[in-house]
């Protein structure tokens, strides 16, 4: 089952690279998308029955307009701190709490964190982030997650929790 | 009419990315480097992506441009934390107004 969902996953990112379909890709494509399943059926997400709950899938959704807007916000603060004539930063590594279990959870919390306003995802240990922040405000561990984590938490909580 | 639409949106795309390399420049250590470079190239090759859609439009083209989009936005964050986390096990040092360095603290323990 698990083969079984990544088959399914490469296969259809397989036809969406291939189009327009003709009958030689998709036989190719079915025989690719077999071997990778095989080989690395093993290290695919460990919750993977989770990939079918439609719930899951709709707050993945609400999710991505919640990310673009950070994404976009991300940009303009950087655009405003590289163009200062003074260089406003303020850098340091600091450490944050997430409450998120899944490994494939937290991947995607780091990610996120990265391409969010000032923040750098540094190394990953245990339920501890190092996190490097272009504007200090605070280096405790709960003030810090709370202006960093917390954003992002509630939503994949959702997804991944 | 699309085309118009479509160049703009190019032109923001390079325009982001200008501003990215303009941080690389202009930070002072490996770790604020990264930070500009991340981000602003991310959104850039975003917006140019998004433009090639917009002037191709939902075929064979523009669906590849989408699934492009999603790759960078995997990896490059992964590439970014890949480098950070690298650059500071081999030693390398923060720059010297930086405020604190948890991770050192740990590492040194």
């Amino acid at each position: 089952m698990k083969r079984f969902t990544l088959f399914f996953i490469s296969y259809i990112i397989w036809i969406l690279l291939v189009l327009p379909l003709d009958l030689q890709t998709l036989i190719l494509g079915f025989f690719v998308a077999l071997i990778v399943a095989l080989l690395f059926g093993k290290e695919f997400v460990e919750n993977y029955k989770r990939l079918w709950h439609i719930d899951r899938l709709f707050w993945f959704l609400v999710y991505i307009p919640v990310f673009t807007y950070y994404l976009i916000l991300a940009n303009l603060d950087v655009m405003y701190r590289v163009l200062h004539p003074d260089l406003p930063i303020n850098p340091g590594i600091v450490k944050v709490k997430t409450k998120l279990k899944s490994r494939s959870g937290r991947s995607v919390l780091c990610n996120s964190i990265t391409l969010t306003p000032g923040t750098l995802s540094v190394d990953i240990e245990g339920e501890y982030i190092y996190i490097h922040w272009l504007n200090v405000k605070s280096d405790d561990v709960d003030l810090a997650s709370k202006g960093i984590v917390e954003k992002f938490e509630k939503y994949l909580m959702k997804v991944f929790g | 009419m699309n085309n118009i639409i479509g160049y703009i949106i190019i032109g923001i795309g390079v325009l982001f990315n200008l501003f990215g390399c303009i941080g690389l420049l202009r930070m002072p250590d490996v770790y604020c480097r990264l930070q500009a470079a991340t981000k602003c190239v991310t959104l850039g090759i975003c917006f140019v992506l998004i433009g090639v859609v917009v002037i191709v439009g939902f075929n064979p083209l523009g669906v590849k441009a989408l699934i492009c989009m999603v790759f960078i936005l995997v990896t490059s964050p992964t590439g970014a934390h890949a480098l950070a986390r690298g650059a500071h096990k081999s030693g390398v040092k923060l720059w010297k107004k930086s405020v604190c360095d948890k991770y050192k603290d740990k590492e040194s323990k």
